[in-house]
């Protein structure tokens, strides 16, 4: 098991809104966090990236007890993060965001520089543009290679595919896809439910707080309940 | 031969001055914005920091002089200044661990630090007062004119003269080494970069494995610097009183808003922007145009917009007007 | 009525130490140093009052204390002062005024074009015509009156003048004249984010310094105005009397001594006096429903918004209370120095001492604000006493003659602006909530 969360409970100040989550993400896996709005999904990540205090429950990665680290130590143990809002440096290049993904893993740059300009073309193109001035698409591929400068071993993206065209959605899924054969396994929120689910072999159906299905993608896909209540039929 | 007249007229009195002022508040403006845009706040103590960093200039060269050491014609100061930097980075570290630090980590409002940076301010300038006392004393021990205006006059044979003094020249000089090294270390280095993505996107920058403690030391270190630095040659140009420079923070302010707070270039052109206003509002333009024109058309009177009573009232005017019109300054939302 | 003398009482504790410091301060220095200290602290605990109410009841950070100030002494001078007679008769000096306010009001009016003039080249052109003309106006108008009327008398009176009123009239009418001006004021710059209000107060109020400072025959400046009239007696007149002369002399004092403070007394009860009724009139203000909505608007700006509170012009209308009332103080204090100095006027010790009084006091509450005053003020004279006190305790194992001792004994006098800074950083630190804290209100 590469990331297991057990029973985290969080919130703000106090009020309590993720209620006892769990979540298990193992090498290679696509894993996908779905919900209705308010759900506490994004809650959920930043509790399991440590950018919110947990009052109860356990973050274990690569076996080992991670509750009480501070981001940048998860960082530096292999996990990335994409967070849902302001996820790139507006005023600075293209290039310049992703040398500061690499902030902390200096010596591999170039060759995950590489990787990253291989993967999105398109940012290699528009290195030194102002990464402020990019289209919707292009900003949330910059914040996903953002994220994966620092050569991560599991990638959790908050809704990536947040405010961008279905076509250059799909193709984000496909890099995702990509991604995680190259050895990066991914916990993903989203809302675009159906199309996350049909390319993730986990899902997370999350509820005021609680999970309410866990199953592969494909089961829940065609389970008539969930797609009732949370894929819209 | 008028013509040129009038432009050794204007080159003396308004080019040379306006620059030397210019690089001043510009390397003032330069802290200001830098602290705002990494630490959110307005420092009203950089003036105190500056006379901090002019008076340990001063104390390091009376040392310096003690051991018989002189680099005439330069003044002795630019000897001090390596290490009263040193000093002025210290004493700033200091009064960010026991003062801003707690209000930062509390995630207090900014006004609360604004209001804290009163208390710093009082607290230096009084610490300045007893160390070396209130009085005037001068910086530069060195030559005082690379050409004077009688000289030039003879050299050049016009009636109008030009004066560059020694410490114009090291202001205008050292000011350009400074802000190149300045720009060199955000936008070139790692360490620099950081900084600026710290002051783009603070979240995301920590979950980049930026460091705040890291970002918080080179802030204050360029502070330091640019304050000692700043202070420093303010003192040189014109005389070190200490006073002076609490009367330095507004026009600094006024420097570093119409530029658009945050944004170093815009901090650096503000400086411009409002020595030259000082200068260009308050000067008598009729000996200038006495060389363009005949003399019997000349207006009577004088032909001056404010009398010069009011010369630094102009910056306050202008932060006012800046304040009410275009609070955002002349480069929006840059951030360093 | 009951609660009321409950929560009252908490304070009492602190008004009795002001009380004894008063008292220590009378027995072992004088009475007259004390009752020195006493008036400067009244007036600035009402100089706290007012901008505790902006900001400890709205969160308007106004560094303009300054101005507001001086301006309230500049209204003492032209209330009180027996007007220049010849500029008045010939009418130059109703010109220069009338000039004068379409000058300034010229300028601030700009901002209101918005609700009248919609086309932007039609802007621009009104713009470019009114600065020529108001230039044409000072050429041939302005100019030539300011010189005549500086150059008349000009070692006397070189000034318009004043009323030849009281002089206490002139706390009312300051009180008013500035919150007309803070009206014009906070209409242009209230909407400014705190830290870049603090910034354009500031401003502003370094610019009415420096008008006032140049603008000479408004008061003549850094000449200064001197003999303002009194509202109490003189010393000479009393020290006639013999009936106090025989009180003097059974109280053991001299007769110089005894006038003089008699005079301050006086001054102290007529501070005392105004001191209390803006104290009651805004206590009375805070527990009112206006009381309640002001600190609904502090606490939370957008819920209060979505109450339907139009936050904009509550923030105004306090912005004008706080600054009329620093007015008045600023009145009362050239009346009780029976002079005004332009030059006098430092952000340091107007603006910034103010807010350290704030500070400390406790921000929200009026008891805070006048304790505040009274500490801080009592603190910023007695600091350099306290500091040789210091000094000598701790270099006393060393010389008289010792050069380190006599070196910090010689300035011991800066150790007030030391100690006032590490008061305000200790106390932001450690007691956020200042010597009394705000009252819990409903
Ligand atoms: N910073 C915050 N402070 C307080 N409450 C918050 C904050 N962020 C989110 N919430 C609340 O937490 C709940 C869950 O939010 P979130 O986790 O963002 O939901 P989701 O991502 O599933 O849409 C919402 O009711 C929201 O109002
Ligand atoms: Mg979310």
């Amino acid at each position: 098991m590469l990331l297991d969360v057990k029973e985290i409970i969080c919130g703000y100040e106090n009020t309590i809104i993720v209620d006892g989550c769990n979540f298990s993400v193992k090498k290679g896996d696509i894993a996908c966090i779905v919900g209705p709005n308010g759900a506490g999904k994004s809650t959920a990540m930043k509790a399991i990236f440590g950018l919110i205090p947990i009052k109860s429950g356990k973050v274990i990665f690569k076996n080992e007890d991670i509750t009480s680290l501070n981001p940048q130590e998860r960082v530096m143990k292999g996990m990335s993060f994409v967070p849902q809002n302001n996820n790139i440096f507006q005023e600075m290049s293209v290039e310049e965001n992703l040398e500061m993904g690499a902030f902390i893993h200096q010596s591999s740059m170039n060759k995950n520089l590489k990787n990253v300009y291989n993967l999105f073309p398109i940012l290699n193109e528009k290195k030194s543009q102002i990464a402020g001035e990019l289209s919707g698409g292009q900003r949330q591929q910059l914040a996903v290679g953002r994220a994966l400068m620092t050569n991560p071993v599991l990638l959790m993206l908050d809704e990536p595919s947040a405010g961008v065209s279905p076509i250059v959605m799909k193709d984000l899924f496909k890099k995702l896809q990509v991604i995680s054969k190259m050895g990066t396994s991914i916990l993903v929120v989203e809302q675009n439910a159906k199309q996350a689910l049909e390319i993730s072999n986990l899902g997370f159906v999350l509820q005021n707080g609680k999970n309410k299905y866990n199953d592969t993608g494909k089961a829940l896909l065609q389970n008539p309940e969930v797609r009732v209540s949370f894929l819209g039929g | 031969m008028e013509i040129i007249n009038a432009f050794a007229l204007i080159i003396n009195y308004i080019i040379i001055p306006g620059l030397t002022y210019g690089c001043q508040l510009a390397l003032g403006a330069l802290g200001v914005t830098i602290i705002y845009t990494v630490l959110r706040f307005s420092n009203f103590a950089h003036g105190e920091l500056m006379s901090f960093g002019a008076m340990t200039s001063i104390l390091i060269t009376w040392i310096i002089s003690y051991f018989g050491i002189s680099i005439f014609p330069l003044p002795t100061v630019i000897l001090a200044l390596p290490i009263s930097i040193l000093i002025t980075i210290s004493y700033c570290l200091l009064v960010d661990k026991f003062c801003f630090k707690y209000h930062r980590e509390k995630n207090s409002k900014n006004v609360i630090s604004l209001i804290v940076s009163i208390g710093v301010m009082f607290f230096t300038s009084g610490l300045i007062r007893v160390l070396i006392g209130p009085n005037d004393r001068t910086i530069n021990d060195g030559e005082r004119f690379i050409i004077s205006a009688r000289e030039f006059k003879e050299i050049t044979g016009l009636t109008e003269g030009i004066s560059l003094k020694l410490s114009q020249s090291i202001t205008i000089i050292v000011s350009i080494i400074a802000v190149v090294l300045l720009f060199w270390f955000l936008n070139k280095t790692k360490t620099g970069k950081s900084m600026r993505a710290y002051s783009d996107n603070k979240d995301l920058a920590l979950l980049s494995g930026i460091k705040t403690e890291n970002i918080i030391f080179y802030t204050w270190l360029i502070t330091g610097t640019l304050a000692c630095i700043a202070g420093t040659l303010y003192g040189l140009d014109k005389s070190y009183k200490p006073f002076t420079y609490l009367q330095l923070v507004l026009p600094i302010f006024a420097a570093a808003i119409v530029g658009g707070i945050g944004n170093p270039v815009g901090a650096i052109i503000g400086g411009f922007v409002i020595s030259f206003s000082e200068l260009l509002i308050t000067f008598s333009y009729n000996k200038f145009l006495s060389y363009l024109i005949p003399i019997n058309f000349l207006p009577e009177g004088s032909l001056q917009l404010l009398s010069t009573n009011y010369k630094i009232a102009i910056s306050f005017i202008i932060l006012v007007l800046v304040l009410i019109l275009k609070p955002t300054g002349i480069y929006k939302g840059k951030l360093l | 009525m009951k609660t009321d003398f409950i929560s009252e009482k908490k304070y009492i504790n602190s008004y009795f130490v002001c009380a004894f410091l008063f008292l220590l301060v009378g027995l072992f220095q004088s009475w007259n140093v004390a009752f020195s200290i006493l008036n400067l602290c009244l007036i600035s605990s009402i100089m706290s009052i007012g901008i505790n109410i902006q900001w400890g009841n709205s969160g308007i950070v106004n560094f303009g204390v300054m101005g507001f100030a001086a301006i309230g002494g500049l209204c003492g001078v032209l209330i009180s002062m027996p007007p220049t007679l010849e500029v008045w008769k010939d009418g130059t000096a109703i010109i220069l005024i009338i000039l004068f306010s379409f000058l300034i009001s010229g300028i601030l009016i700009k901002k209101f074009w918005k609700i009248f003039v919609h086309n932007k080249h039609l802007k621009i052109l009104l713009s470019i015509i009114i600065i020529l003309f108001s230039l044409y106006l000072i050429k041939s108008i302005f100019i030539p009156s300011t010189n005549f009327i500086e150059n008349t008398n000009s070692a006397k009176t070189g000034y318009i003048g004043g009323l030849n009123l009281p002089i206490i009239l002139s706390w009312p009418i300051a009180g008013l004249f500035c919150g007309v001006i803070a009206f014009l004021i906070g209409k242009i710059a209230l909407g400014l984010r705190s830290d870049y209000l603090a910034i354009a107060t500031l401003g502003i109020s370094e610019i009415i310094i420096y008008i006032i400072k140049n603008e000479e025959w408004l008061a003549r400046g850094v000449k200064n105005v001197n003999g303002l009239p009194r509202p109490v007696p003189y010393e000479i007149d009393l020290q006639k009397n013999e009936f106090l002369q025989i009180i003097s002399e059974t109280l053991n004092l001299s007769v110089i001594e005894f006038s003089s403070l008699i005079v301050k007394s006086l001054y102290s009860i007529l501070f005392i006096l105004v001191l209390l009724i803006i104290f009651f009139l805004l206590q009375k203000a805070i527990k009112s429903p206006w009381g309640r909505m002001m600190r609904a608007v502090r606490d939370n700006e957008i819920s209060a918004e979505a109450m339907g509170i139009n936050v904009k012009k509550r923030h105004l209308q306090v912005f004008i209370i706080g600054s009329a009332i620093i007015g008045i103080s600023g009145a009362m204090l050239t009346t009780l120095d029976g002079q005004f100095t332009p030059s006098s006027y430092q952000p340091l010790r107007y603006t910034f001492l103010i807010w350290i009084m704030v500070i400390i006091g406790g921000s929200g509450n009026n008891h805070g604000a006048i304790i505040g005053g009274f500490a801080i003020w009592f603190f910023w004279i007695q600091a350099e006493p306290i500091g040789i006190f210091l000094i000598e305790l701790i270099t006393i194992f060393l010389s008289d003659q010792n050069e380190m001792k006599l070196y910090l004994l010689n300035h011991a006098a800066y150790m007030r602006l030391l100690l006032m800074g590490l008061v305000l950083i200790l106390a932001l630190r450690f007691f956020p909530k200042g010597i009394i804290e705000e009252e819990k209100r409903l």
